[in-house]
């Protein structure tokens, strides 16, 4: 597939035990042998370069590339530091950094290129540089993650990548350094007890394992942001919106699993995913005006998006108690034909709150940032009470200028409807 | 003959924005500036010179960019030398360090609190980068770093529970430091290296130190800020670690890496009032320099 901008994609954990210790336990052996795999699988590839995200390099201004063209140091890991030091010297294709801050630069964002003597680079880059480009036969490129972005603007950091690669006219491995949930234990455990902190994380874990093995990336970046809620995903996993964002947030991909295995009770993967179809750059990028459609929120019933953006403004169409998916509304008792019996306007209230935060987050904002808030109810004698009481505990630290109006009807069998403008 | 019982001689809540050792331009930093954050700066400066007239044999930080995911880590070696560059504003602070630690002192430390059943480790390895958290709150107390130190690292994981949990775990660290200055007859000063309320702009100024451009995140968390340094100088830390699960979260506040919990935990949760010796924002965030001098502590 000679046109296409990714040649390989990966996902690697960036703990220092398969690079340091591996011989201390099976899990972390199996980690090791699982990278060297991934790293025969890319030796003979005719990239240009090999692009990490680490969500160990975390940024505040923006969005950081490393551009010291030969970054040599040595490393020792915050928390690992037993394990030994790790000493690097990398090559990095700085021409690429530049194309890609600009990129990034052109979406609104601070960017920075950094090149100084002893900047440090995170542990999770320096494991997956060394184990999967050990000779620096590829130049690397690294990109930071930002510690505020949410799901659209870190889809945006990775379609910026791809123009880069676009116009730069080079291909490259994407790499995302990424551990899958995040739960380290609090005690001291031997390394050779080692083993995932919770059923439910591991359960999580073997899901996004499932998917990622069948190629289905896309689908995986569609659940992150639940799994990164249920399984204390590593930093939300939000890097996965990045990966798929710069690969075209397809599933046409052939997956392999190297190996699965808990590191001090979270949990590792190694991932390839392999392009069946040319991964090219969209164009063009409409994130600053995007008309947003949240996955976790109700189906509209009209031809309306969820939110649309307007410069540093978030415009929400009117949101009811409606689960996505569900015939039932929460909080509604209907008969056969349809018809109310009863309904709770408590529980109708919550479902819409949880729906205005579903489309919110989705679009880069959060319920602290709305700004004004219209209130329709159909029976404002009998439910206002209720409704008001709700509505405290969650806006009243957030003081959003308020209007609630009564009406005699809404479009679906629901009694009450926010309609909100928030700032991005 | 018998040691004299130590003590800890004042508790500071010592942020370490590095825009602070770059606004002075001292010669380790290799950045220069022309100015900037002068408020917080000059807090310090009135804070050093109170501290630094108690002559304490040892400084004490916690620091949250010593991140630990397993337990809670001291400094083990008498030595540590290199530079240290922040990740996330490297262009203001590259700064050569040269310290000492106090290893009896920090030993003591991670072994009381073994004994109260925290995971303490011991960190040995010549080659460990001392975080930026602790080299600047150290240059601000001490910026002639002519008294040992003993660091502490920031440990995340309790507070996969809930704040509280999290909290409570600082508070016993803090005992635990307490009982182990005691022991030592070494006269200790506490640094919790923690800003209050923490949501940074995600821009800068052209020139970082144009302080035209430099003003609290929003309102409310000045308001959160305002409150929480209420009730530091009305001496009631115990209604102030009663809010502060709430701060962490409303406030993005640094206070939830445990360094102001471990500081009040030692100080025994003080009742007396602290002194602010000044407030002031840095790219958005709030920042307090207060002092705690326990009322029997008089020149
Ligand atoms: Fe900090």
């Amino acid at each position: 597939m000679k046109n296409s901008i990714i040649t390989k994609a990966l996902i690697v954990p960036g703990l220092p035990h398969p690079l340091l210790a591996p011989e201390k336990n099976p899990g972390w052996q199996k980690l090791r042998h699982a990278f060297e795999e991934a790293r025969k699988e890319i030796e003979n590839s005719d990239a240009d370069l090999i692009l990490y995200f680490s969500t160990q390099w975390l940024s505040v201004l923006g969005y950081s590339f490393q551009a010291d063209p030969k970054p040599s140091f040595t490393h020792v890991d915050h928390n690992f530091h037993a394990l030994g030091s790790m000493k690097y010297e990398f090559r990095v294709d700085t021409d690429f950094a530049k194309v890609y801050a600009a990129k990034v630069k052109a979406l609104g964002h601070n960017t920075m290129l950094p090149n100084y003597y002893g900047f440090p680079i995170d542990t999770g880059t320096i494991v997956a540089q060394k184990l999967l480009n050990p000779t620096n036969r590829l130049p690397a490129a690294m990109v930071s993650c930002n510690m505020y972005a949410e799901k659209q603007e870190t889809i945006s950091i990775g379609r910026a990548a791809a123009t880069a690669l676009q116009e730069s006219g080079k291909r490259a491995i994407a790499v995302l350094v990424s551990g899958l949930s995040n739960r380290f234990f609090v005690k001291e455990v031997d390394a050779k007890d080692d083993h995932i902190s919770s059923a439910k994380d591991e359960e999580w874990n073997r899901k996004i394992c499932e998917l990622l093995s069948e190629g289905r990336l896309e689908d995986v970046a569609q659940v992150a942001r639940e799994f990164g809620k249920e399984a204390n995903g590593d930093m939300g996993f939000k890097g996965i919106w990045w990966l798929s964002g710069l690969c075209g947030e397809t599933n046409a991909f052939s997956g392999k699993l190297h190996g699965y295995a808990p590191i001090y009770g979270t949990g590792n993967a190694v991932v390839t995913l392999t392009p069946k179809e040319p991964v090219l750059a969209r164009t063009p990028d409409t994130t600053s005006n995007a008309i947003i459609d949240a996955p976790g929120a109700p189906e509209p019933v009209g031809a309306y998006p969820h939110a649309r953006r307007e410069g540093d403004f978030l415009f929400l169409s009117g949101v009811g108690p409606r689960a996505r998916g569900k015939k039932e509304i929460p909080g509604v008792t209907q008969d056969s034909s349809g018809k109310v019996i009863s309904y709770d306007i408590e529980i109708e209230t919550r479902s819409v709150i949880h729906n205005v935060k579903a489309i919110l987050e989705a679009s880069g904002s959060s319920l602290d940032k709305v700004v004004d808030v219209q209130v329709f109810l159909t029976d404002m004698q009998k439910d206002f009470p209720t409704f008001n009481k709700i509505y405290a505990e969650v806006f009243g630290k957030i003081q959003a200028t308020r209007t609630t109006i009564e009406i005699n009807r809404l479009p679906t069998p629901i009694h009450v409807e926010l309609k909100v403008i928030a700032r991005v | 003959m018998t040691k004299q019982k130590g003590k800890i001689i004042a508790g500071v809540l010592a942020p370490h924005p590095p825009h602070l050792v770059y606004g002075e331009n001292p010669p380790q930093n290799e950045p220069r500036s022309e100015c900037g954050w002068e408020e917080l700066r000059w807090a310090y400066e009135r804070c050093r010179k109170s501290v630094l007239a108690l002559k304490p044999d040892v400084l004490l930080v916690h620091s949250p960019h010593w991140m630990t995911v397993v337990g809670h880590h001291v400094l083990g070696l008498p030595h540590f030398k290199g530079i240290s560059v922040d990740p996330i504003f490297p262009h203001l602070f590259r700064y050569s360090y040269d310290l000492k630690v106090d290893v009896e002192l920090s030993l003591a430390i991670a072994e009381a609190g073994k004994q109260k059943g925290l995971i303490t480790q011991v960190m040995k390895n010549p080659d460990f980068r001392v975080d930026y958290g602790t080299i600047c709150a150290l240059h601000l107390m001490n910026p002639a770093w002519d008294i040992p130190i003993v660091s502490i690292s920031s440990n995340n994981s309790p507070y996969y529970f809930s704040n509280e949990v999290g909290q409570e775990q600082m508070l016993q660290l803090g005992d635990a430091t307490r009982e182990a200055i005691e022991k030592s007859g070494k006269r200790a000063v506490l640094l919790a290296s923690n800003s209050l309320s923490h949501r940074h702009f995600t821009t800068e100024a052209e020139i970082p130190e144009d302080m035209s451009k430099e003003h609290i995140y929003h309102h409310g968390q000045y308001l959160w800020d305002m409150q929480i340094l209420k009730l530091m100088r009305e001496g009631k830390a115990k209604e102030l670690l009663a809010v502060c699960p709430e701060f962490f979260d409303m406030a993005s506040a640094e206070v939830k890496a445990g360094a102001l919990a471990w500081m009040l935990g030692a100080l025994g949760i003080p009742d007396y009032p602290a002194t602010v010796h000044g407030y002031g924002s840095v790219i958005g965030t709030g920042n307090a320099v207060v002092e705690w001098r326990a009322p029997e502590v008089r020149l």
